[in-house]
């Protein structure tokens, strides 16, 4: 009695028997192993994950999204600036916070709110990942993911200057295209336009175009040093103006991952770091500051016990 | 293929319906190969870290299994009786191939073998380093639990182009 038998994923099933069937005479003298592995592999391209860790770089967003039924709770703080003297313990009496949320509604679809201590601000996005990148066959080289946000400054003003809703809102577009190079080695760049309702002078553009660059490099496993740069297209540059540049560290462990990063922009939302960053990084302008992020499963995936 | 990890703090559990195997029980060789990357877990970010952090699956895509049958006896499964049966192979995971003994049982129905296995493993043994910080949520003896059913490849089959 010769009796091989074959036990396969549907998607295998078929191209496998017949690798198995073509060399069945062979079956009994032959390493089993080595005929399995010779089997083709099922033609579907393999997702690349993990490009990032965290949904945040250092101050903008990655191509990441939390995935379906995940919840972020996000906690990120900048201390005042470092060059700020003694008296004000080099800027950690004045801290700036934002807390957030961010759930995804399908592996893709991100919806997020978060609240800035910074000019009392409301904003909220959406995050869509429209390609990822894969290996395989139909391999893509890059994820690219869209993000659209609005920010709502609900300061109260002494100016006379009525401020209607209109005037106190903000839009940014983002367009992250980024690309995993290693395990270790990750791209993204970051087309970016802020679009302010208002304007503090006349002869200041309304849309201003930011083209932003960043990456992480892994040290270990669950470290890495991130960089994160937006370089402000000069023709739509409001006056006094500087690039936002931040480096970090990232440490990740089970459910939280922390950044802790040294920036020149004290704000955490698209707006307020590429459209209000003054501080000069190399003069010692620089906030210190630290994103957490905590996940929770609010929809586990189907067919698990609780 | 379903593993399961239980600790005080959480459970972990995963599977995959790709694994592919080949059994010829006239020679008693058994062979499974499953891609690491086919896991389902039921977080998200479990799943992510499993590959990323623990499996390092982009460098160690598949675990393999390569064994020997002991103890078959072939007349019983053709009667359609269940065996008891123990397996003795090289299980190669992360890197790192480990001489196991597995106990499972076969089963003859409908032309069909099923199989069904039930062992441990332990992830220190394959060098998956577990750090310090979530130690208290991996156990440190991972439960496997294998449920197949096998289709003959039979000489006509071989027949056919």
């Amino acid at each position: 009695m010769h009796l091989p038998f074959t036990r396969l994923g549907r998607r295998v099933a078929a191209t496998l028997l017949v690798g198995a069937a073509a060399s069945t005479a062979a079956l009994a003298q032959d390493d089993l192993l080595n005929q399995l592995e010779q089997t083709p592999q099922p033609a579907a391209p393999e997702l690349v994950e993990a490009t990032f860790k965290g949904l945040r770089l250092i101050n903008g967003h990655t191509v990441q999204t939390p995935g379906q039924g995940t919840l972020a709770f996000l906690i990120s703080h900048r201390f005042g600036a470092l060059n700020s003297g003694a008296y004000n313990f080099f800027g950690l009496d004045q801290a700036t916070l934002r807390l957030g949320f961010e759930y995804g509604v399908t592996d893709r679809l991100t919806v997020g709110i978060g609240r800035s201590s910074m000019e009392k601000a409301f904003d909220g996005f959406l995050k869509y990942k429209a390609l990822r990148q894969s290996t395989g066959p139909r391999a893509m080289p890059v994820t690219v993911t869209l993000l659209a946000t609005s920010a709502l400054n609900t300061l109260r003003f002494t100016d006379n200057l009525e401020r209607t809703l209109p005037r106190r809102l903000t839009y940014t577009y983002q367009a992250m295209i980024a690309r995993k190079f290693s395990p270790d080695l990750s791209i993204q760049v970051m087309p970016t336009l802020v679009h302010r309702n208002l304007v503090a002078r006349a002869t200041e553009p309304n849309d201003v175009y930011a083209l932003g660059v960043g990456g992480r490099q892994k040290l270990t496993k669950r470290t890495s040093l991130n960089l994160e740069y937006y370089y402000l297209v000069p023709s739509t540059k409001p006056y006094d103006l500087r690039n936002s540049l931040a480096v970090g560290f990232d440490i990740e462990t089970g459910g939280h991952v922390f950044q802790l990063h040294v920036t020149n922009s004290q704000g955490m939302i698209e707006k307020q770091f590429i459209t209000e960053t003054r501080g000069n990084f190399f003069k010692g302008d620089l906030f210190f500051g630290f994103n957490m992020a905590r996940n929770f499963t609010v929809r586990a995936k189907e067919g698990f016990r609780k | 293929m379903s593993f399961f990890s239980t600790s005080i703090l959480e459970d972990i559990e995963a599977r995959s319906e790709q694994s592919a195997a080949l059994i010829d029980l006239q020679s008693g060789q058994v062979a499974f190969v499953i891609p690491i990357k086919s896991f389902q877990f039921k977080r998200t970010l479990m799943q992510e870290h499993f590959n990323e952090n623990y499996m390092e699956s982009e460098k160690y895509p598949k675990a393999t299994f390569k064994g020997q049958l002991h103890n078959l006896d072939r007349d019983a499964l053709a009667k359609g009786q269940s065996q008891q049966v123990q397996v003795e192979g090289d299980l190669f995971i992360h890197g790192v191939t480990k001489r196991v003994q597995v106990q499972g049982a076969l089963e003859l129905q409908k032309g069909n073998l099923l199989v069904h296995a039930f062992f441990s493993v332990a992830p220190a043994d394959y060098g998956i380093e577990i750090p310090l910080l979530v130690r208290e949520n991996i156990a440190r003896i991972v439960s496997i639990k294998l449920v197949a059913s096998c289709e003959s490849v039979s000489q006509i089959s071989a027949a056919k182009p």
